[in-house]
């Protein structure tokens, strides 16, 4: 899970002619992680302290100059470098106060972007693309520099790495509408070039970022649709591409489909936080409204929303990222905002699994479209634009009959439940997944809302459906759970627990309370899951019916279990556990019970909630527990493979934690002492059962020590003691 | 007693033959074997199966029978002549060509009358003399090869196993009086003869055959009909063997099976006695080729080379050695010699020697670690023999600068240099009366060589001991004259050992009790006197394979090390020595103990089992051990596939 954590400002904005624009050219790191160096738009580099939220130094340029490119702190020289009119590189240090008196140096074409990265000297590029390293070019500022682009082609982005003590610096042009991406690498120096795809729009990309993992170059770009792709650089490909020759198509992968709300993104910007996350700034909240104005943490493996944080005023789609921290620009201020991407296990698991994945095509010469390697079952490319093309044609279709989602969200707002449910169902059934997965919370939470507004309100199809197109969670819309609680539909309950992997502790502990005290009448005419009734109707039948396999008798598995001296009293105590033969609740019951019993939890977040549980409810659904050990210390557990039920150790875990929670109460209660008793039984069993395996573990590691497999060659001098 | 670090050699790959005949001399109680490459070794079954003779093989000599008359040993094989075997002096004595053809079997009579069967369908009766064998006369020719006979117990008839058929033949007239057809192979080919691999003629006329269709046949010699069939396998049935009381009939199989017949009631209340099958024995992995019932055992051997001597357990009252099941893999003599000094091995094989360098590890480790190699051993000299005659025996001088080698026919000494460029030079004109020799041995400064010839005997240091029939002479070498004789014992000296300091003579006999004699005082040693006395560990004496090599300690005179194929001890005469109650093989019971606990733990005997398939075992002079290993498994891998067999679940 990402966080977003409360954000301060670091410092006004000065208020610019248009609007529109920010005041801020460019933010980079000095030196270390706390220190940053602000170029606004007109004269001024100020240095900050993020974390005292304090200037530390302001350098201006005279009144009719102008900076030309963002300022960069040379690590290695503890260097400032600016550019201003163009053409005027200007170094100073921390410690001179005026930018005049600093040195300056003329070059003989205009300058892009002058780029420093950590552990290398500057770079510096030139409008016509040329590239030359900051000390070589100040040596002899009037070289003359060859022009790499043809006059039309406009450089729009770019940025430097370094990767394995290589410089390399890329950055993206616009000719003719046409985009590209090009790699110059120095020393020694290569060009690649690449063409970006072309978006359905044609429009240009809203943002490029570019970060580096385990010495890859990826690129990150957003175009005003809410699409952000990502291409991997190859940064050690050999074929440059030749003038004359058409250039390469970069593959990309689509990361994510933000939803963009009416109309085109304006200015959004993307940054990659980590592998898995993707920080976006100037589009919509999904769940909140049309404005534009947040901030979002995006999970790329799961493309869920992560975290998200309005910021007040406007956003001027700029967003810079460093070492834990996002600088955004908005309204009249800059606001540092921290933040945290937790790596789940499971993200972390199919990250890993991405990044081999990714490793294999690196071989290949300059960039080879893994896109089809990867992902053949969801083409990027002509194919996908096939694919979108028909199911833009169906909607077509399809539109004279059927509402989009935004008419059927305005139609929740206020509709009869019939048409409702209609639309809703309508909807989902006909929609592709890439537009479902978006809308569907929307959705969810507009007719949980509804729903808790109107009590009159509930339509428990459309949301059934809703959780079954599997694009829902509980995170996305937490209250509907409770709500389908509290209209007491068990079948939604029973989904929502099958289908959410993160239903909150007391949630469950909610669920499991409703179940246990509910009356077995209500729930039998309930229409459940009928996979998981099956299962608990063979439970039951497997009781019922006697006769066990093999000639096997339960009471005779209990005598085994227990210690001889124990036997006389167990005999005494057949009749009780005969009697547990009967499930000690109705059928219906059982499988929420059941379903419960599956859900995900950690133990320190259940045992407090679990409290909540009267004793009644305890002894009730301890027995219930007891039973279904009992019916799977028999035969019945290996009798229905492929139905979904409780595992043996799920039951126990359950039963170790209620014991927890209760323990006390449980002593107390005269009408628990039977059944305390035999738990007791049941645990003394498994104890020596798991004793029994380690014991067998472990002579199996012996005999494993004893017979270490070594290889005697042919010859061999070998140390022996005698004694 | 401290750390070694030991030379682990493996690479000795000595592979034996494949075991091709066997016969047993019930009188004398030893079992003479032949190999596939020719050579006959003797077994005595008195002495714990003690391997007494070993006579080398012969290149394009192969054995196809042998048998014993009286004390006299004979052979016969596909190089068509009779071979008798000088047993005293370990070489054949004489072979005689019968001229017919290659000889399939050699059986005798009690009356001492030889008959062979040849290829060209002859059965020819010798006559065995004094001073040889003398051709009598030829039975009827028959059409086709004669692969088995069998003498009927009074003399009158034989029964010889042809192709797809049995004749009896009538011995005073030379007359085949009986002609018994054997069915060919049910499932196999029809058009493929049968062989009828061997015949048993038993003194009521009854005749046992067995074939290569995996029949054992029960006929009335009488009659000429057949009894009863027993088909033991689909592959060949290659020998048979009756026991003395006919009361039981062996035959061996290409799976590796010993079938056992018997002749009794097959049930209870019945009094008519027949033949059933009643056990099924498997110890080998390979075709049983010849197989032997001794009374209390049945002795086998074939293709898997090991010799198997199987007790009947019915014919035991208690447990003793000879109720427990015993392998022979390994010769009971040393293959591999050794430079104590420049710390080269010798590998004897029949057809060549080896000259190895042991590597050298400058590393130090603890007990278990395995050093890293400076340098690896390295093959010296590959040196091929002369002549036809296989290797007998070979020595290494412990300098490594002198190399001897004899076959039967010929004593060969050389000079070797291993230093920088190795060269070999033959010494010639050794002493004509040196013809050959049973032992070599070089003195321990190199100075002489001895050399065994006319006896079996061992020669050791400045003196100089044979053995015969069990019998120790020490001689005095100055003098060149009898010194003394070693009071006899009824078991024979598998190894033996003089002590360079205290010129006491070490003996380990077949039966595993181990004598100290002092040459000086010609009389056992105290420490002899009282290991007799209180008796060796049964633990000791239990063991089923003999010592081989006897050597001492030159820094250590309390030292005597020792080892047979599954063992080696370092006795230590300064520790007292274990009674029946101490705990016997006490090396991991010592090493658990703290040092303070030790040495009240402390015996004589210092076994170590971590090196298991031992041919050689020798302490060199830095102190360090050299064991060369020749692992079964290694051997086994090297045999050819063996037939197969169905299995469950293939």
């Amino acid at each position: 899970m990402a966080t977003l954590y409360e954000g301060f400002t670091l410092c006004g904005l000065l208020q610019t002619q248009n609007v529109s624009d920010s005041a801020i050219q460019g933010i980079e790191l000095d030196g270390d992680s706390d220190h940053v160096v602000v170029t606004d738009t007109t004269r001024s580099v100020t240095l900050y302290k993020v974390s005292d939220q304090k200037p530390l130094g302001n350098w201006t340029v005279k009144q009719g100059q102008s900076l030309t490119c963002p300022a960069v702190y040379n690590n290695q020289t503890k260097e400032y470098v600016v550019v201003s009119d163009k053409r005027v590189i200007r170094v100073w240090r921390n410690e001179d106060l005026n930018l005049d008196k600093a040195f300056k140096a003329t070059v003989s074409a205009d300058v892009w972007r002058v780029h420093s990265a950590l552990e290398g000297e500057p770079v510096v590029l030139f409008n016509r693309g040329a590239v030359r390293l900051l000390d070589a070019l100040l040596s002899a500022p009037q070289q003359t520099i060859e022009n790499v682009l043809s006059e039309e082609e406009i450089i729009r982005w770019s940025t430097n790495f370094v990767v394995e003590k290589q410089h390399f610096v890329l950055f993206t042009t616009e000719q003719k509408k046409m985009h590209f991406l090009y790699v110059q690498r120095l020393n020694p120096n290569t060009l690649h070039k690449y063409r970006l795809e072309r978006e359905d729009s044609g429009a240009p990309p809203l943002s490029v970022s570019a970060s580096l993992w385990d010495k890859r170059i990826n690129l990150l770009y957003m175009y005003p649709n809410g699409c952000v792709y990502q291409s991997a650089v190859a940064v050690w490909g050999q074929a440059a591409a030749l003038e004359d020759e058409e250039a390469p198509a970069l593959p990309r992968t689509l990361l994510l489909r933000l939803p963009v709300g009416e109309g085109e993104l304006g200015a959004a910007s993307a940054v990659a936080l980590d592998e898995a996350h993707v920080a976006v700034v100037g589009v919509p909240h999904p769940s909140a409204g049309t404005g534009k104005d947040f901030l979002c943490v995006w999970n790329t493996n799961f493309q869920t929303l992560q975290a998200g944080k309005e910021m007040a005023g406007r956003i001027y789609g700029q967003v810079w990222c460093y070492s834990g921290k996002l600088l955004v620009p908005h309204g009249k201020a800059l606001s540092v905002i921290p933040y945290d991407c937790q790596k789940s296990s499971l993200a972390s698991a199919l990250g890993k699994l991405w990044k081999c994945g990714k490793e294999e095509p690196r071989s290949s010469v300059a960039v080879p479209s893994w896109n089809s390697l990867l992902y053949e079952e969801q083409p990027q490319g002509p194919a996908r634009a096939v694919e979108t093309r028909r199911s833009k044609l169906s909607r077509k279709s399809q539109s004279v009959l059927a509402l989009t989602v935004d008419q059927v969200l305005e139609l929740i707002k206020t509709g009869p439940v019939e048409e409702v449910q209609r639309e809703v169902e309508a909807l989902v059934s006909r929609g592709d997944a890439q537009d479902l997965q978006t809308s569907v919370g929307q959705l969810a939470c507009q007719l949980v809302g509804r729903s808790q507004a109107e009590s009159a309100f509930y339509t428990p199809g459309a949301l059934a459906q809703l959780v079954h197109t599997q694009y829902l969670c509980h995170s996305v819309c937490p209250d509907l759970l409770l709500l389908a609680l509290e209209h007491k539909d068990y079948f939604l309950c029973q989904l929502c627990l099958q289908l959410f992997p993160d239903i909150p502790e007391v949630v469950t502990c909610a669920c499991l309370r409703a179940f246990i005290s509910v009356l077995d009448g209500d729930v039998e005419m309930v229409s459940l899951e009928p996979d998981s009734v099956s299962f608990m109707e063979g439970l039951v039948a497997a009781g019922a019916r006697g006769g066990q396999q093999n000639g096997f008798s339960p009471a005779l598995y209990d005598e085994d279990s227990c210690d001889a001296h124990h036997q006389p009293r167990l005999h005494q105590d057949k009749t009780p556990a005969v009697q547990l033969e009967a499930c000690p609740v109705g059928l219906h019951k059982a499988v929420l019970l059941n379903e419960v019993l599956q859900t995900p939890y950690s133990d320190s977040l259940l045992l407090p909630h679990l409290k909540d549980l009267n004793s009644q409810q305890v002894i009730l659904f301890l027995q219930y527990l007891q039973f279904l050990y009992l019916k799977y210390s028999q035969d019945a557990y290996t009798q229905m493979p492929g139905l979904r039920s409780p595992t043996m150790t799920q039951i126990i875990d359950w039963v170790c934690l209620v014991l927890d929670a209760h323990f006390m109460v449980l002593v107390m209660a005269p009408d628990a002492k039977g059944l305390l008793k035999n738990l007791h039984f049941f645990v003394k069993s498994q104890v020596r059962l798991f004793s029994e395996l380690g014991k067998i573990e472990d002579s199996f590691k012996e005999l494993h020590r004893m017979k270490p497999s070594k290889d005697i060659g042919q010859y061999s001098i070998e140390v022996i003691e005698l004694f | 007693m401290g750390e070694f670090k030991v030379h682990r050699v493996r690479f000795f790959e000595y592979m034996p033959t494949a075991i091709r005949a066997m016969s047993f001399n019930a009188h004398t109680e030893r079992l003479a074997l032949a190999r596939v490459d020719g050579s006959v070794e003797v077994f005595n079954f008195a002495d714990r199966y003690f391997q007494e003779k070993v006579i080398p093989g012969k290149d394009a000599h192969s054995i196809e029978a042998l048998c014993w008359v009286g004390g006299r040993l004979f052979s016969a094989g596909l190089h068509g002549e009779i071979t008798e075997y000088d047993l005293e002096n370990l070489r054949p004595k004489y072979s005689l060509e019968a001229y017919g053809g290659p000889i399939w079997t050699i059986i005798s009579n009690p009356q001492g009358t030889h008959v062979i069967g040849c290829e060209d369908g002859t059965v020819k009766l010798f006559e065995v003399l004094a001073e040889g064998v003398q051709f009598e006369r030829n039975l009827d020719r028959q059409k086709g090869r004669i692969i088995s006979l069998s003498w009927h117990p009074s003399g009158t008839r034989i029964a010889a196993g042809m192709m797809d058929m049995i004749r009896v033949f009538d011995v005073l007239t030379g007359h085949a009086i009986q002609r018994l057809l054997v069915d060919r192979s049910v499932g196999g080919c029809k058009s493929r003869e049968t062989v009828v691999w061997t015949v048993v003629f038993l003194s009521d006329h009854t005749i046992f055959s067995s074939d290569s269709a995996g029949k054992v046949q029960v006929w009335d010699g009488h009659t000429g009909t057949l009894v009863k069939t027993h088909q033991l396998t689909k592959w060949d049935v290659l020998a048979l063997s009756v026991s003395k009381d006919e009361s039981s009939v062996v035959a061996g199989t290409s799976e590796g099976t010993v079938v056992q017949f018997q002749f009794i009631a097959p049930n209870l209340q019945q009094q008519e006695k027949e033949w059933v099958r009643t056990r099924t024995f498997k110890n080998h992995t390979h075709d049983v080729r010849a197989l032997v019932e001794i009374g209390t055992a049945i002795v086998s051997g074939g293709m898997d080379t090991q010799l198997v001597v199987r007790p009947l357990l019915e014919k035991f009252e208690e447990k003793c050695f000879a109720s427990g099941l015993r392998r022979i893999h390994f010769p009971h003599r040393n293959l591999v010699s050794c430079a104590q000094k420049a710390r080269l091995l010798l590998l004897q094989f029949p057809g060549q020697l080896e000259l190895w360098r042991l590597g050298e590890s400058d590393g130090h480790g603890k007990p278990g670690d395995i050093l890293p190699l400076k340098t690896k051993p390295e093959k010296l000299l590959y040196l091929k023999r002369k002549g036809k005659d296989h290797i007998c025996c070979s020595a290494l001088s412990s300098c490594g600068g002198w190399l001897a080698y004899s076959t039967v026919s010929s004593v060969r000494l050389y000079r070797l240099q291993t230093d920088n460029n190795i060269s070999i030079t033959k010494v010639p004109k050794l002493p004509k009366v040196l013809r050959s020799a049973h032992q070599l041995c070089f003195s321990s400064e190199s100075s002489y060589l001895f050399a065994a010839s006319s006896q079996s005997s061992v020669l050791f240091g400045c003196s100089c001991l044979g053995e015969n029939d069990c019998e120790v002479h020490v001689y005095n070498l100055q003098k060149l004259e009898l010194h003394c004789m070693v009071p006899m014992y009824s078991s024979c000296p598998s190894a033996m050992g003089i002590h360079p300091t205290t010129n006491n003579l070490t003996m380990v006999h077949a039966d595993q009790q181990i004598f100290e004699f002092s040459i000086a005082e010609k009389q056992y040693t105290v420490w002899s006197r009282k290991l007799q006395m209180q008796g060796l560990h049964n633990l000791w004496l239990n063991r089923d394979t003999p010592v081989t090599h006897v050597t001492f300690n030159p820094k250590n005179p309390d030292q005597i090390l020792l080892h047979d194929m599954y063992m080696f001890c370092i006795i230590d005469q300064s520790l007292p020595l274990p009674d029946q109650k101490t705990q016997f093989y006490n090396q991991m019971t010592l090493r658990s103990l703290s040092e303070q606990e030790r040495p009240s733990h402390l015996h004589a005997f210092k076994v170590c089992k971590s090196f298991q398939d031992l041919m050689c075992m020798r302490l060199l002079d830095d102190q360090s051990l050299v064991v060369v290993e020749r692992p079964l498994m290694a051997i086994n891998s090297q045999l050819p596939a063996p037939v197969r067999q169905k299995k469950f679940a293939t």
